[in-house]
């Protein structure tokens, strides 16, 4: 199975405060780990939420809000994506994770992924295909744009 | 934390660490099924312990040391049993001849190098293919007997006793437990890589049972070769054989339909395709591309599904570099199965006569007697040359000899659509 394990925001980060360099070392070194393990599939950190964008949709009518935005602990400052064989072991993956946000209270959450099998009968093979196919066209926009930077 | 739960935790715990324990006591103990006892006894006295203190902080070395103690007590043990009986008996214990003092000193280095290790033992070319699947998966994938049975649809004192056996050849042909270097190191990994390949193979088109697929089977040996990949990163057919799994498994989702039927790659709706996988494989081919030339068939064929990954639609896949592509397999492995894919490739870049030409010359091959995919392949080739009636009879014994339940299904489906087409024919003229 895949989870998305995602490392809560703290005040530090949503300031924008960079950990100090034996923080990245361990980080590093605890990515190094989940990548000989063959755990790790993608990761990535967030800027804080002052550079990002909402957009609501009330009633049909959609309103974009710049960031930052308040509620800091429920913001999402990075982010893996995993391959485990269970919830349980993802667990023990995040903990050997090295505290994330050194210094503060902070939370990493984990996050199964849909797989095709967890859609109920509702979710007919149209709908799944429509909406992998959104998906991919994303990702081929993403890689072309990365191959232009 | 319920003793339900935390048993969960520990068997997760054993996942992550059981390759690393093992392998870290292999190198001191330099007996396999030993290290793997030892290994055991561990667990279960963490299965003992843990749900009454909770899980400890670093449940590895936890592990690691009360493993270490045991082997310290037997070693002792050992040498007292070889002073009283003198140095004739030497090789009564199971703890070789010349166990190194300094036990404790010895098992904290080098963890890569312990996994390592313990791969090469367990694709050993001593043990065959069979045996070195089962001991893979069971040292290296932290997979259950139990579990292993049911991967492979074999009953489980089978596969039981296929790993007590492998231990027992192991130990008998003493195979050396120094990590070979350098083109020795390179030498010994094609039987690693096959046993890994095997595995995806086996999940990927099972060719027992009634599932066309056994993902789990697959995610074992992709991640098995991720490992092997950070183990021994300088080798270029490590990362092609990475490449060719991501690439394939990229594919999983769109190759079997809504009631479980196989879907042909050229069928397939593209937009299913997982693109991180893609992503994934394109990046460990190039790796491979950027380490070595000429290129090994590992990464000759992780080559050619890149093709295909790259294709946004069947007709942008460049045929003719697929072609290209399979040249060079077919001369470095001289297999028919290569030449026979070569041939289809052949038919979708140059016509299907050019490819049925190909085909025709292997059909007294003695290697694909019994081998459904040629009269599959011949069966299509001739569809498409509008000869329906030979193409029935091709595709109804392909699907008399296909092994595997949806694989026999679709092949009926389109010898019935031979049918269908030849009819058509014939009431049109």
């Amino acid at each position: 199975m895949r989870v998305m394990v995602l490392v809560k925001a703290s005040k530090n980060s949503e300031a924008g405060k960079l950990p100090e360099e034996k923080d990245f070392v361990a980080m590093g070194n605890f990515n190094e780990e989940l990548v000989k393990a063959g755990v790790l599939l993608a990761a990535d950190g967030l800027h804080p939420s002052s550079r990002g964008k909402r957009v609501r949709f009330s009633g049909g009518k959609k309103t974009v809000i710049d960031g930052p935005f308040t509620e800091t602990k429920e913001l999402v400052a990075g982010f893996w994506i995993w391959q485990v064989k269970s919830l349980e072991e993802a667990v023990e993956w995040v903990r050997r994770c090295p505290d994330p946000m050194p210094g503060e209270e902070s939370e990493i959450e984990i996050r199964p992924i849909f797989e095709a099998e967890d859609f109920g009968k509702e979710f007919t093979p149209e709908l799944r295909a429509r909406m992998e196919r959104r998906r991919a066209e994303v990702r081929a926009q993403e890689s072309a744009r990365n191959k232009k930077s | 934390m319920t003793e339900a739960a935390t048993h969960q935790a520990i068997e997760a715990v054993w996942r992550i660490e059981s390759a690393r324990l093992i392998g870290g006591l292999v190198r001191v103990v330099r007996d396999v099924g030993l290290a793997e006892d030892l290994a055991q006894e561990a667990l279960l006295t963490a299965l003992e312990h843990w749900p009454r203190t909770g899980i400890p902080d670093n449940p590895g070395a936890w592990l690691m040391a009360t493993a270490r103690n045991r082997a310290v007590d037997q070693l002792r043990r050992h040498r007292m049993l070889e002073r009283k009986q003198g140095e004739l008996e030497e090789t009564a214990g199971s703890l070789g001849p010349q166990p190194p003092p300094e036990v404790e000193t010895l098992i904290d280095e080098n963890v890569g190098d312990d996994v390592l290790r313990l791969v090469l033992v367990a694709c050993h070319p001593v043990l065959s293919t069979e045996a070195r699947v089962a001991l893979t998966l069971r040292l290296l994938g932290g997979l259950s007997t139990e579990e292993i049975a049911r991967a492979f649809l074999v009953p489980e004192p089978t596969i039981a006793q296929r790993i007590v056996r492998a231990k027992r050849t192991l130990a008998e042909a003493q195979v050396p437990f120094e990590v070979p270097r350098g083109e020795d190191l390179a030498a010994r990994l094609p039987s690693v890589l096959e046993v890994v390949y095997l595995i995806f193979n086996e999940g990927y088109s099972a060719t027992r049972g009634d599932d066309w697929m056994r993902t789990e089977l697959c995610d074992d040996a992709l991640r098995l070769g991720r490992i092997l990949a950070e183990l021994v990163p300088g080798e270029a057919e490590v990362h092609g054989l990475v490449a060719l799994m991501e690439l394939q498994a990229s594919r999983a989702r769109a190759r079997i339909g809504p009631a479980g039927e196989p879907i042909l790659l050229l069928d397939q709706d593209r937009s299913r395709w997982d693109q991180l996988l893609v992503h994934r494989g394109l990046a460990a081919l190039e790796r491979a591309e950027s380490l070595a030339r000429p290129l090994g068939p590992y990464v000759l064929q992780a080559a050619i599904a890149a093709c295909h990954a790259r294709a946004r639609t069947n007709e942008e896949t460049d045929w003719p570099r697929i072609v290209a592509l399979y040249d060079a397999l077919a001369e470095l492995t001289r297999s028919p199965v290569v030449e026979l894919n070569r041939a289809v490739a052949v038919g979708m870049a140059y016509g299907p006569s050019e490819g049925l030409e190909l085909v025709d010359a292997l059909v007294d091959e003695q290697a694909l007697r019994g081998y459904h995919l040629l009269p599959s392949v011949r069966g299509d080739l001739l569809m498409k040359l509008g000869r329906f009636d030979e193409a029935r009879v091709e595709l109804e014994r392909a699907a008399s000899m296909a092994q595997n339940a949806r694989e026999r299904e679709l092949l009926e489906a389109r010898a019935a659509a031979c049918r269908l087409s030849a009819a058509d024919v014939k009431l049109r003229s």
